[in-house]
C-alpha cells in the first residue's frame, strides 16, 4: 500500500479510533446545541402560556377584541396593542423592502468600483449594530421635531384620506415616526441578507439571461430577482419580526396611548411596548394579562414565519 | 481547472464573509434590543465583603467612627426608583464613613421591591405605596414600614409666557379628565385674571409605566374629584383619559419641554433640576400654594402618623400647605437571622433619619419634620436578630 502511494498520491491513513470518536463526539454535541435551541423557546412558550392561564381563563377571545386596559379594575384587553403592532410594521415594511431591496441590487451589481462598494456594504451592515434605544433617541430629537413642523400640513392636505384623518399630537409622536424609525431599523436586515441572495446565484444565469440579448435591466427583473426570491422573502420576514418585537424605540416614539385609530399621525400602542412598560410595576392579573399579550405576540410571528414559508413554497413551484 | 479554483473557493468565502458579518451585526442589533433589566439579588450572599473595598486597608482613610471596625456586612435592597437617588447617595456616604458596611440598592419600582421583600430575596425593600394587609401578612419574620423622606409632585407645564399659573383643583382634575381642552379656559382664566392665556389646545402627558408617582397623583385626584374617583379611580397605572404617555420621570419631563401647550404631573426633584415652570395649585383650605420644600414640609407637619407609620396624605390640611405630597417608606423586617445584619441595618436608618436628611433638600426631597424622626427613630428599635 505504501509503496503504491509513493509514486501517485498520499494515501489515506486508516482514522484512528481517538479520531472516529472526536467524530462522534462533536456531532453529539452539535446535537445537543440544536436541541437547546428548540427546547429554549419550547420552554418559554410553556412559561408565558402558564402565566397566560388566569387571563386566558377570565377574559378568553374577547381578549383580543377588547380594548380596555385598566388596571384598577382588572380588566384587560390588547386590541389597540395588536392593531398598533401590526401597523407600525406594515408601515415599516412599506418604507423599508423597496428601499432596502434598491440598495441590495444597487451594492449587488458592480456599479461601483469593488473597494467603494466594500465600505457601503459595510456601512449598511453597521446600521444594523446600532441599539435600538439609540434610533429611538434620534427618533425623538430629528423624526418627532420635523413631524411636528410637517404633521398639520399632511393633515391639512390629505386629511381626507383616512389614514392622515386626525391632526397630529401635539407632542409629534404618533404611529407614523415609530413607523418610519422602525423602517430605518429593519432597512440594513433586507438589505444585507437580499443583497447576500442577489450576489451568491450562481454567474452563469446571468451570463446565460445577457447571452440570450437580455439588458442588464431585464437580467435583474426577470431572472435574478425571481431566482434569489426566497431569501429575498427571507430577508423581509426577519426584518418583519425585528420590527413586530421591537421595543424600546417604539415605546420612546408611539405615544402610548391605548387608542384605535385610521389614522397613522395619531398615537398608539404595540405589545411590546404594553410589556416594557407595564411590566415592572404589574401584579395580580395583570402581569397574568400582559403574558397573555406576549403570547399573541408569539402567535402573529408563528403566523407570519409560516405564511412567508407558504409564500416561498409557491413562488418555487412556478 | 487548477487556476480557476481559488478564484472559486474565494468568492465562496467572501460570500460566507458576508453572510457571516451581517449575521453578526444582527446579533448585536437584536440583542441590543432587550433594555437592561436588573435581576433579583443572588439572596444570602449579604455577607461578601464588598470588592472595592480598597479603603479600609489604607490606613489613611479608615473612618474613626465607632462602628468603623465591625465585621464585614452586606444589605441589598431593592424598591421605589423615586427615592433611589437618595438612598444610593446615602449608602455611598455612610460607606465612606463606615467601609465595613455595603449597602446595595437596585431601583426596579415599587411593586417588584415589596415582590422581593414579601419572597425574602432582599435584605430590605422600598416603596412610594405603602404595604397592605394582606401583603404584610405574608412576611413571617415581621414587618416594619418606615418613612424615611418625602417628596411632592407638581405639574409641569410648558406655555411659553405665561409663568406663575394658578391652577384650581376643579381645574386642575378637569384637564386630565379631558373636560378643559384649552389653554384659555375659563376655569383656568379665573384664577389668573392677569396672565395672557392662549388659545391653544392643552397636551395632557402622563406616565405609561406604572409608577408609584402615578399611585400618589391618581390618590390625590380620587380625594378632590368624585369624577374622577369614579372614572379612572387611583392606582400605579390607571386608564387615562386623555393625552400621551412617556416612560419614566424623566420621558414625562422630556416630553413636556419639547411640546408647547402640555403639562403632566413630575417629581419636584426632576422639574427642580430641569429648571421646568411648575404651577401654583390650590390647597384644601382654597390657597394657592407653589411647590417647595418649605411647603411640603407644611403638608407633611399636618399629617399624624399613625403607630405603624402607613398616613396616605390624599389632601392634607393646612393654610400652607402643598396640595401633593407622600411619603416613601423603606421595608425592613423585624427579624434578621444574622445579628450584625440587623445592628447595621439598624446603624443605617438611625444615620439616614439625622445625618441624611440633609442630603434630601439638595436632591428634591422633603425633610421629615421632626417629630416624625423621633418617632420613626423608636421604631427602629424593634428590629432584633
Amino acid at each position: 500500500m505504501t509503496s503504491l502511494s509513493k509514486d501517485s498520491q498520499p494515501a489515506v491513513q486508516p482514522r484512528s479510533s481517538l479520531d472516529k470518536n472526536l467524530d462522534r463526539g462533536f456531532i453529539w454535541l452539535t446535537l445537543l446545541f440544536a436541541l437547546a435551541v428548540a427546547g429554549v423557546l419550547i420552554w418559554m412558550t410553556v412559561v408565558v402560556g402558564i402565566g397566560a392561564i388566569p387571563a386566558m381563563l377570565k377574559y378568553g377571545v374577547g381578549f383580543i377584541f377588547s380594548s380596555n386596559w385598566d388596571a384598577v379594575n382588572d380588566e384587560y384587553g390588547a386590541l389597540p396593542q395588536l392593531y398598533g403592532t401590526l401597523v407600525s410594521s406594515i408601515i415599516a415594511l412599506i418604507f423599508a423592502v423597496p428601499i432596502g431591496l434598491g440598495v441590495a441590487l444597487f451594492l449587488s451589481e458592480d456599479y461601483l468600483p469593488t473597494r467603494i462598494q466594500v465600505v457601503i456594504v459595510f456601512l449598511v451592515e453597521l446600521l444594523a449594530a446600532i441599539p435600538s434605544v439609540v434610533y429611538g433617541l434620534w427618533g425623538i430629537a430629528v423624526l418627532v421635531p420635523i413631524m411636528k413642523a410637517i404633521g398639520g400640513q399632511i393633515y391639512n392636505l390629505f386629511g381626507w384620506i383616512p389614514i392622515f384623518g386626525t391632526p397630529p399630537s401635539a407632542t409629534g409622536l404618533g404611529m407614523l415616526p415609530a413607523g418610519l424609525v422602525l423602517a430605518v431599523m429593519v432597512l440594513p436586515t433586507i438589505a444585507a441578507i437580499s443583497r447576500d441572495a442577489l450576489i451568491s446565484l450562481p454567474p452563469d444565469l446571468r451570463q446565460a439571461a445577457v447571452g440570450l440579448g437580455a439588458t442588464r435591466w431585464e437580467a435583474i427583473i426577470k431572472i435574478l430577482v425571481p431566482a434569489a426570491f426566497s431569501g429575498i422573502v427571507g430577508a423581509i420576514m426577519l426584518a418583519l419580526g425585528r420590527a413586530l418585537g421591537e421595543t424600546m424605540a417604539v415605546t420612546l416614539l408611539i405615544g402610548n396611548s391605548n387608542n384605535i385609530s385610521a389614522s397613522i399621525l395619531a398615537p398608539g400602542s404595540t405589545i411590546s411596548s404594553l410589556l416594557a412598560l407595564k411590566f415592572a410595576e404589574a401584579d395580580g392579573l395583570q402581569v397574568s394579562a400582559l403574558m397573555y399579550s406576549a403570547l399573541l405576540l408569539f402567535a402573529i410571528t408563528l403566523l407570519v414565519n409560516v405564511l412567508a414559508e407558504m409564500l416561498v413554497r409557491r413562488v418555487q413551484r412556478i | 481547472m487548477k487556476n480557476s479554483k481559488p478564484s472559486m473557493l474565494s468568492v465562496v468565502d467572501s460570500t460566507r464573509r458576508a453572510i457571516f458579518v451581517s449575521c453578526i451585526a444582527l446579533t448585536v442589533g437584536l440583542t441590543s434590543c432587550n433594555p437592561p433589566k436588573a435581576n433579583n439579588p443572588s439572596a444570602g450572599d449579604g455577607t461578601s465583603p464588598s470588592p472595592n473595598a480598597g479603603s479600609p486597608t489604607t490606613p489613611g482613610t479608615v473612618s474613626t467612627s465607632p462602628s468603623g471596625s465591625g465585621p464585614n456586612v452586606g444589605l441589598n435592597g431593592a424598591g421605589a426608583s423615586f427615592p433611589a437617588p437618595l438612598y444610593e447617595t446615602w449608602f455611598a456616604e455612610y460607606y465612606k464613613k463606615n467601609p465595613n458596611i455595603k449597602i446595595n440598592y437596585q431601583s426596579v419600582g415599587s411593586g417588584a421591591g415589596v415582590k422581593q421583600f414579601i419572597e425574602g430575596t432582599v435584605d430590605f425593600g422600598a416603596s412610594d405605596v405603602a404595604m397592605k394587609d394582606e401583603e404584610i401578612a405574608k412576611v413571617t419574620k415581621g414587618v416594619l414600614l418606615l418613612p424615611m423622606t418625602a417628596g411632592s409632585i407638581v405639574l409641569a407645564y410648558n406655555l411659553p409666557g405665561v409663568e406663575g399659573l394658578k391652577l384650581s383643583r376643579e381645574a386642575y382634575a378637569d384637564i386630565f379628565l379631558g373636560k378643559i381642552k384649552k389653554w384659555n379656559d375659563p376655569k383656568i382664566a379665573a384664577a389668573n385674571p392677569t396672565a395672557k392665556l392662549p388659545d391653544k389646545d392643552i397636551t395632557v402627558i402622563h406616565r405609561s409605566d406604572g409608577s408609584g408617582t402615578t399611585g400618589v397623583f391618581t390618590k390625590h385626584l380620587s380625594a378632590i374629584n368624585e369624577e374622577w374617583k369614579k372614572g379612572p379611580g387611583e392606582g400605579k397605572d390607571v386608564k387615562w383619559p386623555t393625552g400621551n404617555g412617556a416612560k419614566g420621570n424623566d420621558g414625562v419631563t422630556y416630553l413636556i419641554k419639547q411640546t408647547e401647550g402640555s403639562i403632566g404631573y413630575i417629581e419636584y426633584g426632576y422639574a427642580k433640576n430641569q429648571g421646568i415652570t411648575m404651577a401654583s395649585l390650590e390647597n384644601k383650605a382654597g390657597k394657592y400654594v407653589e411647590a417647595s420644600t418649605e411647603s411640603s414640609s407644611k403638608a407633611l407637619a399636618a399629617v399624624k402618623l399613625p403607630e405603624n407609620f402607613r398616613a396616605f396624605i390624599a389632601d392634607p390640611e393646612g393654610e400652607d400647605s402643598y396640595p401633593i405630597v407622600t411619603y416613601t417608606w423603606l421595608l425592613v423586617y423585624k427579624k434578621y437571622d444574622d445579628p450584625t445584619k440587623a445592628k447595621a441595618m439598624k446603624d443605617v436608618i438611625k444615620w439616614g433619619l439625622t445625618d441624611g436628611q440633609q442630603f434630601g433638600d439638595k436632591l428634591g426631597y422633603v425633610p421629615l419634620p421632626k417629630e416624625v424622626v423621633d418617632q420613626v427613630s423608636k421604631a427602629v428599635d424593634v428590629i432584633s436578630p
